[in-house]
């Protein structure tokens, strides 16, 4: 068993899919001969040539809606976009089409496609390069929206992913790419998609989150630990369809519960999880939910990045808010 | 200076609007047989139309779009296709859609707010019609790779409106189309309007037909009036997509008799005289001025289809109104392939008030 990285992980969960299935194929800018902006496609083309890793023109629109006609037929388009503003676009695809085509023509048609993108900040990168827009998927009916927290994650949900018969929006944290490497077995088995995780046990208070920022959140419940403080830490991997029943155990067993995610607050995915635990868990409370959030800002250029990214400062002043 | 390219836009027409020939017939149409099957299918579309507006009036559909006018088009290209070729129609293109084989039943239905309507017997893997303006075209990319993936001799054929040419949906879709050769034949229905929109400025283009030249693909221009000029183009573009040639683009150039839909009043935009006019031009007079002049129709003959097609679409409006309304369950359907915990919650939130909802 070998130690990769999250890209390395999913060019593995990639290849893998392609192997076992010949109607599997990549498409996107930059991901042929070059190997993807962030080589996550590397060596692929090469291994399984240009009709099933296909270098698009530079057009997000018609990579999402190319991939509605491709999955319509029945084949099973893992598309790339290269940065996530880029995706914009292909969310006309996604709501529109993808989405519904399955119930618009009552199964008479179905859209088993992947759109995959790099997304979240603390990376450095250009403007446009950073934002985290999963709550804007996930509030379109009829698709999932998965987020890997680590290589072995990637690898497991993103085969499930392309083996799903339905869309799937994969969301992969850049800041994740390259930032730890782990054992990942290449072993074909699948992640499912529709549970969340609970990566850290304790018995005080649950932290739940998704992406890059269960690195922060790690730091900070080691940090609590310190003080005699035992975390519990949720992560939530499989935004839609939600896994309310784990989220909602944890809080009931510790009766509090802060969320921490990148992207704005308002309208941002903690509201939806904050929300069940007030509809379904508001007698467990000991404390308020809290949220540590990005802010109701545009995202700031790399120089201000770090004002705007919930840290483990900010993480541990909301947790011992909850705690009293 | 010299010239670093050059091009040009040919325009096809075979029957002119009085019903004489100013071509040679092309191939497939020496005997009337087929212009008298497209001729009916036409009719047919007609009678359709004028009772889908009729029972929208009525409260018995929803929103309905007429394609009164431009029925040459659907049916030109419909019948041009193969069975197994895909076509990616648009909302106004029922003519398409009927001679490919769905059912009037069905278009009812799907007008009627019914999804079961796009679940058609007929053409199982055609695109149920698009609402959206030309973000389906790239769906025809995504079905025409595929043929050419499988390496099988299909064609994806989609059919949009003149506004969607001025989207970047229709470019990047053409354009792609172009540059990875693929068999798909995009049709552009022209008919003047995009709802209140006139062509002249929609565009300073000279025609819609060479936007095509800017993706590398064929274009032409055909009078979308005339069956015979639509069949035949497409059946050209048709032919050099099967034999691995390429993307085409046609402009069928009709006119939109109707209001935009049955929500629409085109008297606030539009005045009488150009549709007066436009009259003139219409698809089935001229087809069977043609047929009359041939020898190869009569008023009974006339007089028969108008009743049959009467018939037809009466036989299909009683069979839509006896169709019972889905489950209050139903709107949960389909969503996914297996129904999530989380949806399935929500589901069981139902109350016989729910089912009520008639």
């Amino acid at each position: 068993m070998a130690e990769r990285n999250m890209v390395g992980a999913l060019n593995l969960a990639l290849a893998r899919a392609m192997a076992e299935d010949e109607y599997v194929m990549l498409l996107g800018e930059d991901i042929g001969v070059n190997g993807g902006v962030f080589r996550v496609t590397e060596g692929l083309s090469q291994r399984f040539g240009p009709l099933r890793v296909v270098d698009t023109p530079l057009a997000e629109g018609l990579i999402a809606g190319m991939s509605v006609g491709l999955a319509a037929q029945g084949l099973h388009p893992v598309a790339e976009i290269q940065f996530v503003a880029f995706a914009y676009p292909a969310i006309d695809q996604i709501a529109n089409h993808a989405a519904r085509l399955r119930t618009r023509t009552r199964g008479r048609l179905t859209c088993p496609m992947v759109l995959r993108t790099p997304f979240g900040g603390g990376v450095h990168a250009p403007e446009h390069h950073c934002e985290s827009i999963e709550a804007m998927f996930a509030h379109i009916p009829g698709v999932r929206v998965v987020i890997p927290s680590s290589p072995a994650k990637a690898y497991g949900l993103l085969l499930s992913a392309i083996r799903d018969p339905d869309p799937v929006v994969f969301l992969e944290p850049t800041r994740l790419y390259r930032a730890t490497r782990e054992e990942v077995e290449d072993d074909g088995i699948g992640i499912p998609l529709d549970r969340c995780f609970v990566t850290r046990e304790g018995r005080d208070l649950t932290f739940v989150t998704w992406g890059a920022m269960t690195r922060e959140v790690a730091a900070a419940a080691e940090a609590l630990a310190r003080e005699g403080i035992q975390a519990e830490i949720v992560d939530v991997a499989t935004l839609k369809p939600l896994d309310a029943d784990t989220i909602l155990a944890s809080v009931e067993k510790t009766g509090r519960c802060v969320i921490v995610h990148e992207a704005p607050l308002t309208g941002g995915f903690g509201g939806e999880i904050a929300a069940r635990i007030a509809e379904r868990g508001m007698m467990s409370l000991l404390a308020p939910v809290e949220r540590v959030a990005g802010y109701d800002t545009v995202m700031p250029l790399p120089r201000l990045e770090r004002v705007y990214m919930p840290d483990e400062r900010r993480i541990l002043a909301a947790a011992h808010r909850t705690m009293g | 200076m010299s010239i670093a390219a050059r091009f040009e836009i040919e325009f096809r027409r075979v029957i002119d609007r009085d019903g004489k020939l100013v071509a040679p017939l092309p191939p497939g149409f020496r005997d009337t047989d087929l212009i008298v099957r497209l001729y009916s299918a036409m009719t047919l579309t007609r009678a359709f139309d004028q009772t889908a507006v009729a029972l929208q009036r009525q409260g018995r559909i929803g929103t309905y779009a007429s394609s009164l006018g431009q029925e040459a088009v659907g049916v030109g290209v419909a019948s041009a296709m193969r069975a197994d070729d895909i076509l990616l129609p648009s909302f106004r293109d029922h003519g398409a859609e009927f001679w490919r084989g769905v059912t009037l039943l069905e278009s009812f239905l799907a007008w009627g707010g019914d999804e079961r309507g796009n679940c058609i017997a007929g053409p199982r893997e055609d695109f149920p019609p698009a609402i959206p303006i030309a973000s389906h075209i790239p769906h025809a990319v995504g079905v025409a790779f595929a043929f050419k993936r499988r390496n099988e001799k299909r064609a994806a054929v989609c059919m949009f409106g003149d506004g969607a040419t001025s989207k970047g949906d229709f470019y990047e879709a053409i354009n792609a189309a172009g540059a990875w050769e693929l068999p798909a034949v995009f049709i552009v229905t022209n008919n003047q309007w995009a709802i209140s929109l006139p062509r002249a400025r929609q565009t300073a283009a000279a025609t819609l037909a060479q936007k095509a030249i800017a993706a590398g693909i064929t274009g032409e221009q055909v009078d979308g009036n005339d069956v015979v000029a639509v069949h035949d183009a497409v059946a050209r573009a048709l032919e050099r997509a099967h034999a691995g040639q390429g993307a085409s683009l046609i402009e069928a150039v009709t006119y939109r008799l109707s209001d935009h839909t049955t929500a629409d009043d085109a008297s606030r935009y539009r005045g009488a005289e150009p549709v007066r006019a436009a009259w003139q031009e219409e698809p089935l007079v001229r087809l069977r001025r043609y047929l009359i002049d041939a020898g190869a129709w009569s008023k009974e003959d006339e007089k028969r289809l108008q009743a049959e097609c009467a018939s037809k679409v009466e036989e299909a409006v009683n069979a839509y109104l006896a169709v019972a309304p889905q489950p209050a369950e139903a709107i949960f359907d389909y969503h996914f392939a297996t129904l999530p915990h989380d949806l399935a919650r929500q589901r069981a939130s139902l109350t016989p008030q729910d089912a009520d909802h008639g």
